[in-house]
C-alpha cells in the first residue's frame, strides 16, 4: 500500500496538478474575458441601430472588388436589397476597414473605471458627433439593430454572476446545514437530513418553476436578478449539506480533532480550524459543478420570461427570441451567442473532472473512477449509492 | 417485504412532505389569479369576489391544505381557474402527452446506450472507447435548451421535420396510417433532442459499473479458469453490474413527466411543461401544485419500482434482510 501510494504521488499527483492548473486557466480567462466585456464589445449593448434590425453577419474580407489584397481586413456595410425589407445585401462601394484599439461609446472597465477604448471597431479614430463611423456586426444584430456580439458579452456578466451569486449561496447554506447536522447530531441531524431528502427528490427544473412561480413576477431587472440568484440559491443547499455532513461525521472522529477536544478547544476553534478545512476540497468540487448548473439555471429561467428582463441582456433572454418562428426561420444568426456559450461548459466539466481525480488520485489508473467522476450531473452519486 | 415496506412508507413521507412544501410557498405568493380579473373592467366587482369566495383563497393555510388533501383523497386535484375546469382530467391528457414523448426518449435512450456502454466498456482505453467517450462528453457539455434550438433551427432550415405540436390541423381527417406517419413526423424532433441528452448518463454509467465489475477479483477468477471473453462480459460482468444500473433506470423512469419540461416548451409539444409554463405565469395555483406533485408521484414511483427490481434481483438485499 505504502509502496503504491508513493508511486501515485510521483506520477498520478502532479500531471493531475498539471491538468487542474490548465482547466482553472482555461475558465478563467473566459471569465475575465466576461468580465471586460465593456473592452472587448464594440459597443454598446443597449445601443439601438434602428435602420439595421437583424443584420446577418458581416463577413471579413481581404480581396475587394477588384481583387486586390489589404492587408488590413475589412467588411462591407449591408444595405436593404431592393425590393426587399429584410434581406441585405453587401454595398461593394463602402468598405469598413477593421482597426484596433477605437475609441467608441463610454463604458466601466470592471465596473468602476471609466473608459472609451474598445479592442476593435471601425473606420475614423476621432469620430464626430455629426458623422459618426460606419458601425461593424461581427455577429449580425437583433430585432432592435443591437450589435449580438456586445450584447453576449454584456449577457455574459449577468448569468455568470448569477451562476457565481447562486453557487455561493447554495454552497454557504449548504456547508451551515451539513456543519451543524454533522456537529450537532441528534434529532437536529435527523430532521435536517430528512428536509434534504425533500429537496433532493424534488425534480429541480420543477422546483425552481414552483419558487418562482410564488414570487412577483412583474419586476426590475435588478430585483429580477437578485430574486433569481435566491431562487437558485436556494433550491440546490441539500447535496452540498449531505456531502459537507458526512466529511464532519468522519472527521469529527479523527485523533487530531479529539486530541484538540481533550486540550479544551471551543466548538467554534473546532469548527473552523479543523473541520471546516476538511471540506474545502468537496466545496471546490461541488462549485465547478454547481456553477455551469446554475448559469443554465438563470438561462433557464430568462428564457422562458421568468429570470432577467429585457433590456437588460442576459444568456437566456439574447436566446429568448428564437422562440419566435419568423426568427427561427429567417434570423439563424440569433442562434450564435448559444455555441459561443459552450466553451463555458467544457470549462467547467474539465475542472470539476479534474477535481474530482485530485481528491480521488488512487482509483485513478484503473480507468473506472474517471469514468465515474465525469458525471457532473446530481443523479451519479445518488443513483448508485440509493 | 420488511425492506419493500419501508422504501413505500418513506416515498410517501416524501409526497407528503412536497405537497406541504408547496402549499407553504404558495402562502408566500404575492398576488393571485383574481387580482388580474379584477382589473378587467367586463368583469363585475360582485362576480370577482363570489368567484374569489369560490376558490376558498381566503380560507386560512392550514385549512385549506386539510380541504385540498381530503379532495386528492377523493381523486379531486382541485381547481383550475384559468381553464374553468377540474385539474385531474386537464392535466391528464397533457401528461399522456409527456409519457408517449418522454417514454419513447427513454426507451430509445437506453436501447442506445445500454450496448454502447457495454461496447465501449469491454474496449475500456482502446480507440472505440475513447471515441465513445469523446461523444458523450460533447452531448454531456450541450445544454438542453441549446440541443434543443440547435435541432429546430435543422429542421426548419431543412424542412425535414415539423416544427410544433402534436398533429397536423387536418389530423382529423387522416386514414391510420397517415395518422401514424402524422404524428412520428411530429415526435421526431423532441424525441431526439430528449434522447440525445439522456444517452450521455446512461452510457457513462452503464460503461463505469461494467468497467468497475471487469476490475473484481471474481472476474479475474473466471478468466483465469478459461471462460470465454464474450461469456465473461454478457453473462458475469453484466450481471454483476445489474444494481447500480435497475436504480438508474428507476430514476429513469422516476423523471419522465419532469425531464421533459424544458424541450416540450420549446418545441410546443402540447405536454405537461407548457401548461406548467402557462399555469405559473397566470397564478393558476390548484394546477401548479398538482403540476408539482405529479412529477414528484412519478419519481417516488421510479425510485420504488427500481427498488421492487433491485429486491428481486439481488439476493443480498433479502438475506441482509432475513439476518436483521
Amino acid at each position: 500500500m505504502s509502496t503504491l501510494r508513493k508511486l501515485n504521488s510521483v506520477f498520478l499527483t502532479p500531471r493531475t496538478d498539471h491538468q487542474l492548473s490548465r482547466w482553472l486557466l482555461f475558465v478563467l480567462a473566459l471569465h475575465f474575458g466576461i468580465l471586460a466585456a465593456g473592452f472587448f464589445a464594440p459597443y454598446d449593448p443597449a445601443d439601438q441601430d434602428r435602420d439595421r434590425p437583424y443584420l446577418p453577419p458581416m463577413r471579413m474580407h481581404f480581396l475587394d472588388a477588384q481583387h486586390h489584397f489589404h492587408a488590413r481586413p475589412f467588411f462591407y456595410a449591408l444595405r436593404l436589397a431592393p425590393g426587399s425589407f429584410d434581406q441585405y445585401e453587401e454595398d461593394v462601394s463602402a468598405p469598413i476597414p477593421l482597426r484596433f484599439f477605437t475609441a467608441g461609446a463610454r463604458y466601466h472597465l470592471l465596473g468602476f473605471i471609466p473608459a472609451r477604448r474598445h479592442l476593435f471597431g471601425s473606420g475614423a479614430s476621432h469620430p464626430t458627433p455629426n458623422n459618426p463611423p460606419p458601425r461593424l456586426y461581427l455577429l449580425g444584430t437583433d430585432a432592435f439593430g443591437r450589435d449580438l456580439l456586445s450584447r453576449f458579452l454584456f449577457g455574459g456578466q449577468i448569468s455568470l454572476l448569477a451562476g457565481l451569486l447562486g453557487a455561493a449561496v447554495t454552497l454557504s447554506l449548504g456547508t451551515l446545514v451539513g456543519l451543524t447536522a454533522g456537529f450537532v447530531g441528534g434529532w437536529r441531524d435527523d430532521m435536517l437530513m430528512r428536509l434534504a431528502e425533500l429537496f433532493l427528490a424534488l425534480p429541480w427544473l420543477y422546483l425552481l418553476f414552483a419558487l418562482r412561480a410564488f414570487l412577483p413576477l412583474s419586476v426590475s431587472p435588478v430585483q429580477a436578478f437578485f430574486l433569481v440568484v435566491v431562487v437558485i440559491g436556494v433550491v440546490g443547499w441539500a447535496r452540498p449539506a449531505r456531502l459537507v455532513r458526512s466529511i464532519v461525521l468522519s472527521v469529527k472522529e479523527r485523533d487530531f480533532v479529539r486530541a484538540a477536544r481533550g486540550f479544551g478547544a471551543s466548538d467554534f476553534y473546532l469548527l473552523h480550524r479543523h473541520l471546516l478545512p476538511e471540506t474545502a476540497t468537496v466545496l471546490f468540487t461541488q462549485a465547478a459543478i454547481l456553477i455551469p448548473q446554475f448559469v443554465l439555471a438563470e438561462m433557464t429561467l430568462s428564457f422562458l420570461g421568468l429570470g432577467v428582463p429585457e433590456p437588460a441582456s442576459s444568456w437566456g433572454n439574447l436566446l429568448a427570441a428564437l422562440q419566435q418562428y419568423s426568427v427561427l426561420v429567417s434570423y439563424w444568426w440569433m442562434y450564435i451567442p448559444a455555441l459561443l456559450m459552450l466553451p463555458f461548459f467544457v470549462g467547467y466539466l474539465g475542472l470539476a473532472s479534474a477535481l474530482q481525480h485530485r481528491s480521488r488520485p488512487f482509483k485513478m489508473e484503473a480507468g473506472v473512477s474517471q469514468a465515474n467522476s465525469e458525471l457532473p450531473v446530481a443523479v451519479s452519486k445518488e443513483v448508485a449509492g440509493a | 417485504m420488511r425492506y419493500l415496506l419501508r422504501r413505500a412508507s418513506h416515498a410517501l413521507f416524501l409526497l407528503f412532505g412536497v405537497s406541504v412544501l408547496t402549499f407553504l410557498f404558495s402562502a408566500l405568493t404575492p398576488g393571485n389569479y383574481f387580482d388580474e380579473m379584477r382589473l378587467n373592467p367586463q368583469i363585475s366587482q360582485e362576480t370577482v369576489a363570489a368567484l374569489r369566495a369560490q376558490s376558498q383563497l381566503d380560507h386560512p393555510l392550514p385549512l385549506r391544505y386539510i380541504h385540498w388533501l381530503g379532495g386528492v383523497a377523493h381523486g379531486n386535484l382541485g381547481f383550475s381557474f384559468a381553464y374553468n375546469s377540474p385539474v385531474g382530467p386537464l392535466l391528464r391528457t397533457r401528461a399522456c402527452n409527456t409519457l408517449l414523448l418522454a417514454g419513447t426518449a427513454t426507451v430509445l435512450a437506453w436501447l442506445i446506450g445500454l450496448p454502447l456502454g457495454i461496447w465501449s466498456a469491454s474496449r475500456m482505453n482502446r480507440a472505440p472507447d475513447k471515441l465513445v467517450s469523446a461523444g458523450t462528453a460533447t452531448l454531456l457539455v450541450l445544454p438542453d435548451l441549446v440541443l434543443a434550438l440547435g435541432l429546430l433551427i435543422l429542421a426548419v432550415r431543412t424542412g425535414w421535420f415539423p416544427t410544433g405540436g402534436l398533429t397536423s390541423t387536418n389530423y382529423n381527417g387522416f386514414s391510420t396510417l397517415q395518422k401514424f406517419r402524422d404524428l412520428t413526423a411530429h415526435m421526431t424532433l423532441p424525441v431526439l433532442a430528449l434522447t440525445l441528452s439522456a444517452l450521455p448518463n446512461i452510457v457513462r454509467h452503464v460503461r463505469a459499473a461494467i468497467a468497475d465489475e471487469l476490475q473484481s477479483p471474481f472476474l479475474r477468477a473466471a478468466e483465469a479458469h478459461g471462460i470465454p471473453q464474450r461469456k465473461l462480459l454478457y453473462n458475469y460482468a453484466v450481471r454483476a453490474a445489474a444494481n447500480p444500473l435497475i436504480s438508474l433506470l428507476g430514476f429513469s423512469i422516476g423523471t419522465l413527466l419532469s425531464g421533459s419540461l424544458l424541450v416540450e416548451v420549446i418545441m410546443s409539444w402540447p405536454g405537461l411543461g407548457p401548461l406548467f409554463l402557462e399555469s405559473i405565469l397566470a397564478r393558476d395555483f390548484y394546477v401548479v401544485i398538482a403540476g408539482v406533485l405529479l412529477s414528484m408521484l412519478f419519481l417516488v414511483a421510479g425510485n420504488l419500482f427500481a427498488d421492487i427490481l433491485l429486491y428481486l434481483a439481488d439476493p443480498r438485499i433479502r438475506t441482509a434482510e432475513r439476518s436483521q
